[in-house]
């Protein structure tokens, strides 16, 4: 399948461990259902990028899905986070959000659906930790204009639309700073007394 | 009295001068009378053929089949969007044309046609309303559909959900636009025509010409377009360059390009069954008409088709297309001067997979010794698939297709210009260079807008 998926490595980095530049995200070890949406969302113009999407294109649901199981079993290690230029306050606010969320605001936190650890949940919810700071404000800013989408309903598009930009960029300068805890992998199921998600639906993630 | 003169010759230069206008104006309008005349016979003559009669779901099942051969879905969709819906920008060199609902929806759809009015669409490039449809929209190949097939597509797509999505209006820039324009345009290269069935040929040649000629419509990227969109009858499946896409639909009659005279019928199968063959891959816009299309035809099709394109005359003339790499005549003339250059480059990103000498790996990598795809005179496919990689389609005869990766952010122009050229005129492969410049027309288009 590495071999298959050479394609995919390109970018992605050496199994699908990060590109070097920062902007091409980690696939290895991401949960299968997520990274299988995300190929559906590229082929289907939910997200947009033309290199992905012309390598897509000509690919069915069975072997997207094979690619996704593939990548999502490769477990390995994660660099250290890179060194954070954000302010001590910058950061406080973007673990206060990620941890709590603003309810003033209907935010939920993000360990509400991506997992306590921020590992994600297995099988279509995405962990946050060991992204690059400048992948995770390019994902944010662009599902609020509405550039990335999700299955409808689109639970991120509603809580980024009641964020803003501060809070985008103190949230993800936090996430980009923490390092990993020593189980990187997708918990199981949510967390439990998830009160605040059940108001949002996922079509993403039913 | 040299005044005199002058006046004299003014006067007479003033009255030749309106003459002419007066020729011209009454040429326009005697021209504009003959093409809206010839548009309001070809009106009238389009609603004159009586339907078939039949709609049970037998005739569903068919109509199913070919819209499969004819590869509605993919125009007639969005990306993600409802099937049939419409919707989907067709980008020509003269703006961009929507495709349109084809839903059973009563206002936006076409509910309210009968299957006399879909009939004529097909065969006469009409309208219900009797607007001229644009050619796009390939009924020049169309009009050869047979009317038993025109009824049973009809009764198909009147099967589907129907979906509420209103038309969008073309984008087409002045005067491509406009009425007359169209009407020229037809009187030039459209006549509406049945297919003519051979005697001489077998039963099973005479389907493999309909289904290339009529709903399959190959030629409309298989034979080029001149500059108004009119496709070259006299060189048909000649090659052509697929505007704005700018992919070159090789020549099916070129033993050089795409010819299959020397293939065996169940390689050319293999080849649209499956998108792969040991004698050739599909790549670019082919790959999705495999994927989307002749995947699904019947055996007996491919089988049909594939004796008629082995018969189609070997014609191997010199065609004028744009975006043709520079003097192919004069192969490799430049090459050593990168040839090291171009070796080291292939050695390290290339040969993984090709093979140290080009030889490819059967069934995974194509072989690029001797390959014909590389050596074409139009290098654009060659290009875009190293600038933005590619899959092969996956197809239930190649379910696991490898992937070329995309280069565009690994090499530059320069080192794709010399690998290429390495790769052009090594191994026996006797192709004309390629620059640098040939290279960065397609990186901009490709950052611009993918494919």
């Amino acid at each position: 399948m590495a071999q298959r998926t050479l394609a995919c490595t390109a970018c992605h980095g050496d199994q699908g461990r990060a590109g070097p530049d920062g902007y091409y995200p980690r696939i290895a070890g991401k949960p299968a259902g997520y990274l299988y949406n995300q190929l559906l969302n590229f082929r289907e113009g939910r997200r947009h990028y033309n290199l992905m999407t012309g390598l897509l294109d000509p690919l069915n649901n069975a072997y997207l899905k094979e690619m996704a199981q593939y990548f999502s079993a490769l477990e390995l290690p994660y660099p250290p986070p890179l060194a954070t230029s954000a302010s001590p306050a910058v950061l406080q606010r973007g673990e206060t959000l990620a941890r709590q969320g603003d309810v003033s605001r209907g935010i939920p936190a993000c360990t509400q659906c991506h997992g306590e650890a921020l590992t994600g949940v297995a099988p279509n919810v995405p962990g946050l930790l060991g992204l690059p700071r400048d992948y995770l404000n390019a994902q944010l800013g662009s599902w609020i204009t509405g550039q990335r989408r999700a299955h409808s309903p689109d639970c991120m598009a509603r809580v980024t639309q009641r964020m803003t930009a501060v809070d985008v960029t103190a949230v993800s300068a936090w996430l980009a700073a923490r390092p990993l805890p020593g189980n990187t992998r997708p918990t199981q199921a949510p967390v439990t007394g998830t009160t605040g998600t059940k108001a949002i639906q996922c079509g993403s993630a039913p | 009295m040299r005044q005199r003169a002058i006046n004299a010759t003014q006067t007479v230069v003033k009255k030749l001068f309106r003459a002419l206008v007066a020729a011209l104006v009454t040429l326009i309008i005697v021209t504009v009378a003959i093409v809206w005349g010839l548009d309001a016979l070809d009106d009238r003559q389009a609603t004159s053929e009586p339907a078939s009669g039949e709609a049970d779901a037998n005739v569903i099942e068919r109509g199913a089949y070919l819209a499969r051969v004819g590869n509605c879905m993919a125009c007639h969709t969005t990306r993600g969007g409802s099937p049939y819906a419409g919707g989907r920008g067709i980008e020509t060199p003269f703006g961009t044309v929507f495709s349109s609902n084809l839903t059973a929806d009563k206002t936006t759809g076409i509910g309210q046609w009968n299957a006399n009015e879909f009939w004529r669409a097909l065969h006469h490039g009409r309208a219900r309303d009797g607007r001229l449809l644009y050619p796009a929209f390939p009924y020049t190949s169309y009009t050869q559909v047979t009317r038993a097939d025109s009824d049973a597509l009809f009764a198909y797509l009147g099967s589907l959900p129907s979906v509420e999505q209103p038309n969008r209006a073309h984008t087409l820039r002045w005067p491509y636009g406009t009425r007359i324009a169209l009407m020229a345009w037809r009187a030039l290269y459209f006549k509406p025509a049945a297919f003519q069935v051979e005697s001489s040929r077998s039963d099973q040649w005479n389907r493999g010409a309909y289904l290339v000629h009529g709903p399959g419509h190959c030629t409309a990227c298989h034979t080029a377009r001149n500059a108004l969109g009119g496709s070259d009858v006299a060189h048909e499946f000649g090659g052509g360059l697929v505007p704005v896409q700018d992919w070159y639909a090789p020549s099916l009659t070129s033993p050089q390009e795409a010819g299959v005279a020397t293939w065996s019928v169940s390689e050319i199968v293999q080849l649209l069954a499956t998108g792969q063959s040991a004698r050739g891959t599909t790549s670019g816009p082919m790959g999705e008409v495999v994927l989307h299309s002749t995947q699904y035809w019947s055996l007996q099709d491919l089988e049909a088709t594939a004796i008629f394109l082995k018969t189609l005359p070997a014609n191997d003339q010199e065609k004028d297309i744009r975006g043709k790499s520079p003097d192919p005549s004069s192969p490799a003339r430049e090459a050593p001067r990168f040839a090291a250059r171009g070796a080291q480059l292939y050695e390290k990103h290339c040969a993984q997979c090709h093979g140290k000498s080009g030889e490819g790996v059967p069934s995974a990598y194509p072989a690029l010794a001797g390959n014909r795809a590389i050596a074409l005179p139009v290098t654009a496919n060659l290009i875009q698939i190293v600038l933005n990689g590619e899959f092969s389609p996956a197809t239930p005869g190649n379910p696991r297709p490898f992937g070329m990766p995309p280069f565009a952010l690994v090499l530059s122009d320069r080192d794709m210009a010399d690998v290429l050229t390495y790769i052009r005129t090594t191994w026996n492969n006797q192709a004309s260079p390629i620059s640098e410049l040939d290279v960065n027309r397609f990186r901009e288009k490709a950052v611009q807008s993918g494919r």
